[in-house]
Order: structure tokens, then sequence, then C-alpha cells
């Protein structure tokens, strides 16, 4: 049984959240941390200028690396799930690749794919890709026999099983994945973005603000990558109140 | 209704289970199958139910060999198998919703369904009455009792409107009240509908309870079906009485004849 996320909860940790940043600045009090009452109403007031334009860059990238993930993820996990023998055949392959931080293969993606939008996709939807894989495999493997057997009962073959079980024993999982593994979707973006593009909240993090020591201007870029990680997470979440319901049931 | 012929099975190298085992059961009788761990029960109704494949003999069910489950049989096991994301009315429905699938094929859905999509829900809301879940309709099967599942599980069954119900252990994982209760359920639902039913348990009284006539397996390689007359079935709802404490203790003594691991 997961536990709901209340409103209240959520603004209280919001709250929370910049008073501790205002005290840290109170403590610190140097340029690099500079306080949420700076950076807050300058953040309100690029966003909707060149700032809104890296977001939307940045955005796009994981939006479409998480769509790219899932289509190619899902129905193999759900395949592997449902053919024993062929997991354990490709089984040892997915548990030798599985641990393996995919970022470091960020320059032969470079090389091979070309230095594009598509190749910092690519590497994206490849992280997010191994981590549905394997859960979507894991549920649908895991369903109990008895329960297998008891709808075959019914008289459902193979396409029922599929369509009345196993897709929706799997859609939970594919959610719980994607929610867990956006925020290393969104980290792999802020290396990706740091080279070889124009637009991306990485970009400007790094490049335009860091470098030339514009700190608050810097601080509107962390808080979009930030408010990314945060949008998708819940995004993904309310998707999961709606389908997953048995899941939050007292 | 079921015919049983020369059926032979075994699992991998081992002993047979089954060697020329014959057995017949008749239009609107109800079984109990019984014997110790390991005897071959569930693997019997499995056999019956077209999940298994015997090596040699055959099951017909109204003249019909047995290839694979066949749809107009209900079967109800002792983990109740609900879908734990869907409500019990969504789960009732369940059966309902692969015959849509398929349409009437023979395979999935026998060839005579008619698909009413009024008449089916007032079915599932018949049944869901019947065995008393009504008000629990739009829970979720996490949210009840044991004994409250497995009445579902029976509804999803019944709704399909089955000429044979076969049960694999249903009520051995409910605690004695509710299984008694239950117990009581199947014996008016029998006395109503007169349904051929054919129930594997490892508990005498329910042996006693359920079966008109109790199939007796033993855990070596079951040839001669040894086959109990129990009039007593459905009859008393009194477990003290004289004559079905003579009855489960007959079956006792049988059973530790027939397998050494009786407990």
């Amino acid at each position: 049984m997961k536990k709901k996320a209340t409103f209240l909860s959520s603004c209280t940790g919001i709250i929370m959240f910049f008073s501790l940043w205002q005290l840290a600045a109170l403590c610190v009090n140097r340029p690099i941390l500079p306080s949420p009452f700076v950076v807050v109403p300058l953040f309100l007031q690029n966003i909707t200028g060149e700032l809104g334009l890296h977001f939307l860059a940045s955005s796009g990238r994981v939006l479409a690396a998480v769509i790219l993930a899932t289509l190619f993820a899902a129905p193999l996990g759900l395949a592997l799930g449902q053919m024993p023998r062929l997991d354990r055949v490709i089984g040892p392959l997915i548990a030798i690749i599985y641990p393996i931080p995919k970022i470091i293969f960020l320059p032969v993606i470079y090389v091979l794919l070309g230095i594009s939008d598509f190749s910092k996709i690519t590497l994206i939807a490849i992280i997010i890709f191994f981590q549905i894989l394997v859960v979507v495999r894991d549920e649908a493997s895991g369903l109990k026999k008895e329960l297998i057997l008891s709808v075959k009962s019914l008289g459902a073959g193979r396409r029922a099983l599929f369509r009345y079980v196993y897709l929706p024993a799997s859609l939970p999982a594919v959610l719980t994945a994607l929610r867990v593994s956006v925020g290393t979707a969104v980290a792999v973006l802020f290396i990706a973005e740091q080279s070889l593009t124009n637009y991306g909240l990485g970009y400007y993090i790094v490049i335009e603000t860091y470098q030339v020591l514009l700190y608050p201007e810097m601080y509107t870029g962390i808080m979009g990558m930030g408010l990314l990680g945060v949008l998708l997470y819940f995004a993904i979440y309310s998707i999961e109140l709606k389908i997953s319901k048995h899941m939050f049931v007292e | 209704m079921i015919e049983v012929q020369t059926l032979r099975f075994g699992y991998g190298a081992g002993a047979p289970l089954f060697l020329d085992f014959s057995f017949t059961v008749k239009k609107g009788e109800a079984w109990t199958v019984i014997g110790p761990s390991g005897c071959g029960k569930t693997t019997l109704l499995y056999l019956i139910a077209g999940l298994n494949k015997p090596t040699g003999g055959k099951v017909l069910i109204n003249g019909e060999q047995i290839t694979r489950a066949r749809p107009a049989t209900g079967l109800v096991l002792q983990d109740h198998g609900l879908l734990p994301w869907a409500t019990i009315l969504e789960n009732t429905r369940l059966g309902l919703k692969v015959r849509k699938f398929y349409g009437p094929d023979g395979k999935h859905s026998p060839v005579d369904v008619k698909i009413d999509p009024e008449k089916d829900e007032a079915r599932i809301y018949y049944w869901l009455n019947w065995l008393g879940i009504e008000q629990l309709k739009d829970m979720y099967p996490t949210q009840l009792s044991r004994g409250q599942r497995q009445r579902a599980a029976i509804a999803r069954t019944l709704v399909l409107d089955p000429d044979l119900l076969l049960m694999d252990e249903p009520f051995s994982a409910l605690d004695a009240p509710i299984r008694e209760e239950l117990q009581k359920v199947m014996n008016s639902f029998h006395q109503e509908s007169g349904l051929t039913s054919l129930t594997v348990t490892h508990d005498i009284e329910e042996a006693v309870v359920l079966g008109e006539k109790i199939l007796v397996l033993s855990n070596s390689c079951n040839r001669e079906p040894k086959v109990i007359e129990n009039h007593i079935s459905g009859k008393t709802n009194n477990r003290t009485d004289p004559e079905f404490i003579k009855q489960c203790l007959e079956l006792r003594d049988l059973l530790a004849i027939r397998g050494n691991s009786v407990s």
C-alpha cells in the first residue's frame, strides 16, 4: 500500500525547502548562495524570456526520451516476462548492462549518432529503457501461477491474458519505474547539455551563467531544472493515482 | 457428464499418479475428491479442467474429449485468483469480458453463448447478491477478507453459467467458521441449481459435507477408484450428528489404509 501525497504535505515541503534555503543563504553570506528573495523574482521575470526557451528545450528532450524508452522497453519487458525461456537467454546480459552507468557512453553516442538532439535524447532513453525493462519484466513474470490459471479457466487464451492480465499488471510498474528514473534522466540531461548545444538548462547553468559568474541567473537555471524534475515526478504520480487506484486504497 | 477413461498421468520419471484410472460422474452429482497430499487430487482436477494433458487415456465431458480448457467448465482455486487492480465488480465481469473479446468461437467461449449486456449485467448483480457481497462491489480484493474474496471468485465463475463446477481446495485457507459458512452456501447452491460439481479437498468433514460421492485417492499409483456413496451430504448442518461423525470416522479409516500420512 502506498501513501498518498496530500496538498497540505506538499505545501509544507515547499515552505520548509525555501526556509532552509533562506537560512543557508544567511549563514553562508557569499555571492555563490543568493537568497530565494533574489532568485525567485528573477526566475519569474526570466522564465517568460530566454530562460523559458532553455526550459522548453530541456523538457522536450526529456519527454522525447521518456516516450522513446517506454515504447521500446515496455513491450520487450512484457515479452520477456511471459517467455521464461527467452528471459533465461537474455537475462544474464541485462543483469550485466543494468548496473553500468550509461552516461559513460556519451562520447560513443556522440560519435555514432552525431552531434544532434537525437544523440542526447538517445542517451537519456537508454538509461530509462533499462529501468523500465527490468521492472516490467519482473512484474509480468512475478504474476502468480494461480492468477494466470484462473483467468485461463475463464476462457482466456494468450491474447486475452495479455489484454486483461499482463498489460494492466505492468502499467503501474511502468509508471513507478518512470517516476523513479526521471530524476536520473534530468541529471544526465544536465551533463549532456553542457556541450554541443545552444539551448537547454544544462547549457544555461554552466556556460551562460556559471562561467561568467552570474550567480543569481545561474540559480534561475538551477530552479528551472529542479522544477522540471519535480513537475515530471508529480505528473507521473498523478497518472499513477488514476491508473493504480488499488495501490492507494486504505 | 464426466467420463475419465483409462487415464494415465505422472510427473517426470517417477511412478505414475494414475494408471488406467476410470470413473464416471453423472450429471447433477456433487463429488468430492480426497486423499493425502501428493496423491494427485489437484492433478486430477486440472486434467478434467483441461489445464493438464494426460499421457494416456482420455477425459470426456458430455462426450467430447478434453484437450484444452473448456469454456463451459467453471474453476475455483484455493487462491481466489482475483485481479488485484480491479474492483470486485470488475473482477466478476472479467469472464464476460473475455467472452466478448473472443466472441462465440467454441474455443474460448461456448458456441451458443449470447452476449446480451443487460442480462449479463443482471447476472453479475444476481450472483454478487446471492453470495452476499454486493455491497463490496467497488472494493479491491486487498480490502476484503479471505472468505469474501473466495465468494467473489465463486461469483466470477458462476456468472459464466457453467455446466460443471470444479473447485480445488476452495475453502482450506479459511478460518473454520467461515469455511463452514461457505460449505453451507455451496450446499444450498447445489440444491438450488443441481449443477454437477467436483471439489478437491484434504478436509474429511468438508468431503462429507459437500460430496454425494466421495472419491478417495491414495498416494501410491491410483488404478481402481474408491468411491463412497454419501447420502448425508447437504442434509445435515449439524456436525455433532452421530451419523455425520460415523461417516467421517469411516472416511478417516479408509484414508489411513489408502495413504500412510493423513493428518
